[in-house]
């Protein structure tokens, strides 16, 4: 399995009421009451070197991603952060190490070719490490904080991926007349290393003509849950299930699935450490009210009736309310696995197994957790429990068609006693 | 009461299939739905009364296909949809009424063919824009917060009616996506900001025009019945106390005699 180490950057000291003071963490937490720049600079500096401490660890790859106004995480342009990592990981001869911008959002860039640009400076600077991930994009981020038209959004998405491809691999000059984007003359420098282009990577939140189309075109799914293996079965088995009517086989890089995660010594120090961090997130970063995440038109027509028809998932539309749950629920429920590294060894194992996923995004910083905390958590992690995870699928023989050919690294094999 | 009959009208702009909803007899009358998507409600029935109504469904609402909102690209194409819908239906002159974005739509059409426009009903209709009064946005509402905006009195029943959802599950979920995409639908010609020039057209309007405003709408101030006022020649304005953003059902029966006064004048 790949494991990449996720990053939010979230903004990590919030007042205790901020849940009841604002309406949401998006878009209504006022920079002017609550932003501190001197401190996102120290945010800003500590995320990336939490994610350079994953790299020298051993994770497979490194996630950012793109959001706006809000404090759950503003790398407002990950490529930014994903240009910076991959100088750093080329000088400190980490060049195994997969970039996995998951990722920029070119519904809400004009033109999209602006992102076809620097993931291929990406790529150039890390000399071919580049996973191109295309999320459809947030409500929140592409209509309300960029002024996209919802129902347009997931047409310019579409068209924008076309375009991309078409820039990065096109022998000749060509003209782009598109429904939403035209351009004159397009000859795209640079272009990637990887040929024909990096791999894809689309991420979503269980909207079921994201699957298709990742069926149709052959291109992995990321499941971008906050609610764990458990109200992710429903997801992943349906995607299981609309690959198989599209002839796809079962090979599990064509999934990944997304997991806070906190490691300690014990079960009872992990949930001691990391039980308020935890509440922090699920408390006041998703502090999300579903108008923002899918204001009318942006959820596709089919995917809204098959959605409030099939009340399969307990969590996922974000109606529940998560106030009510303390920590000790959410690590009951698993929406964040947390515990000793046996336990949490034994918990992804079994849920990666069970969803079939072959890549899965670790988030070992999240809410409000310290600096010095996370570096531990990333330690741990690293140390007791990724080489046991990364030997999984390795076995069972599946290619992995969707990671860059300089980051397949072969896992190191088990150590006696190790399971 | 005379029962709506569906009609299907193949367009050639956009290959748009349009769907209207036809009643009444008498001179015509061209209703343009709210953003919340087609109902057949009090207002239709009086006027069917007394006119034939012609009630089409916005594209991607109603007995459209979902998906012909995807063959309308802009503002542009669904003025024009409309100006052949009226042709293929023979109406050569037709009194027209709006209610908020069909509001909207309605002085856009006006605007694009004054000449065609022999009456004009405008109902809290959005399309212009004052910073010292923006129009909420509604698209960004939990429902509690939109059916606070919509109505100022929820009880009479053209509100429960539309307030209760089917009670079959299935066909609740329908009726749900429905909404949402109705919103959507309409959405796409007035997001992020409902404001996309008709100020500049208004003065094109040659019609007689009636501008009904709730004095309680807080979806779109009553402020804005004397903008559209001040710009459209023969026009005049009344106000509905005690009603909303959706006088027709709220206060149905100052409404009415007033919408069937003014087409009769």
């Amino acid at each position: 399995m790949k494991v990449t180490s996720f990053h939010f950057m979230p903004y990590r000291d919030l007042p205790d009421d901020f849940d009841q003071r604002y309406r949401s963490a998006w878009v209504d937490a006022p920079w002017w009451e609550l932003g501190d720049a001197e401190k996102v600079g120290e945010y800003y500096n500590q995320s990336i070197d939490e994610l350079m401490h994953a790299a020298r660890m051993g994770f497979d790859g490194l996630g950012t991603n793109e959001h706006h106004q809000n404090v759950y995480g503003f790398m407002c342009n990950p490529n930014l952060f994903g240009a910076t990592l991959a100088k750093l990981t080329r000088d400190a001869g980490l060049d195994d190490v997969a970039l996995v911008q998951l990722g920029a959002t070119v519904s809400s860039t004009a033109p999209p070719i602006r992102i076809a640009e620097e993931y291929a400076v990406i790529d150039c600077i890390s000399g071919g490490r580049l996973v191109a991930g295309l999320p459809l994009g947030l409500g929140c981020d592409a209509n309300v904080s960029y002024g996209i038209t919802p129902i347009e959004q997931r047409g310019r998405w579409a068209e924008a991926i076309d375009l991309m491809r078409k820039a990065w691999t096109a022998e000749e000059f060509f003209a782009w007349n598109g429904k939403y984007f035209q351009l004159p003359k397009v000859n795209l420098w640079p272009r990637p290393v990887q040929k024909p282009h990096p791999p894809l990577l689309v991420p979503g939140a269980a909207s079921s003509s994201t699957w298709d189309y990742c069926h149709e075109r052959d291109v992995p799914y990321a499941f971008l849950s906050y609610f764990g293996g458990k109200s992710a079965d429903n997801v992943l088995n349906r995607f299981w299930e609309r690959g198989e009517a599209h002839g796809r086989d079962r090979n599990p890089y064509r999934a990944a699935m997304l997991q806070l995660v906190g490691v300690a010594e014990t079960d009872e120090r992990a949930e001691e450490e990391f039980g308020k961090h935890v509440e922090f997130f699920y408390h006041k970063l998703l502090h999300l009210p579903p108008h923002y995440l899918a204001p009318p038109g942006q959820m596709d027509y089919r995917s809204m009736v098959s959605l409030f028809s099939n009340p399969y998932l307990e969590h996922m539309d974000y109606s529940v309310d998560l106030k009510p749950l303390t920590a000790k629920d959410m690590i009951e429920k698993e929406f964040a696995i947390v515990g000793s590294p046996a336990t949490v060894r034994e918990k992804l194992e079994a849920m990666c197994r069970r969803l079939n996923v072959g890549h899965l995004m670790v988030v070992p910083q999240f809410g409000s957790m310290p600096h010095d905390l996370a570096m531990k958590n990333i330690e741990l992690f690293g140390r007791e429990v990724l080489p046991h995870l990364q030997r999984l699928w390795v076995e069972d023989g599946w290619t992995n068609n969707w990671w860059p050919e300089k980051c397949q690294k072969v896992p190191a094999p088990a150590l006696a006693g190790q399971a | 009461m005379p029962t709506p009959k569906t009609e299907t009208i193949q367009l050639d702009h956009c290959g748009f299939e349009a769907k209207v909803k036809v009643a009444g007899s008498g001179s015509p009358v061209l209703y343009l739905h709210t953003a919340g998507g087609p109902r057949w409600d009090v207002l239709l029935d009086a006027l069917a009364e007394e006119h034939t109504v012609y009630a089409p469904d916005h594209p991607g609402t109603g007995e459209t296909d979902r998906y012909s909102i995807h063959q309308i690209d802009t503002l542009w194409d669904l003025v024009l949809a409309y100006d052949e819908l009226l042709d293929r239906l023979g109406l050569s002159e037709v009194a027209i009424v709006g209610s908020s974005f069909g509001g909207m739509m309605a002085a856009e059409v006006a605007a694009h063919r004054p000449d065609r426009v022999s009456k004009l009903v405008l109902m809290s209709a959005i399309g212009l824009w004052r910073d010292d009064a923006p129009v909420a946005q509604y698209m960004l509402m939990p429902p509690d917060d939109l059916v606070t905006t919509l109505f100022a009195d929820t009880s009479p029943a053209p509100v429960q009616a539309f307030l209760t959802p089917p009670a079959d599950f299935k066909e609740a979920a329908v009726a749900q996506a429905d909404l949402i995409w109705a919103l959507g639908t309409t959405g796409k010609f007035v997001w992020p900001i409902p404001d996309k020039g008709l100020h500049k057209r208004l003065h094109r309007i040659t019609a007689p025009t009636l501008v009904l405003w709730g004095d309680k709408d807080a979806l779109v101030s009553a402020a804005y019945a004397e903008e559209f006022a001040a710009r459209i020649a023969d026009s005049r304005v009344e106000i509905i106390d005690g009603a909303g953003h959706v006088p027709q059902w709220e206060k149905a029966d100052a409404v009415i005699p007033l919408v069937q006064d003014f087409l009769k004048e």
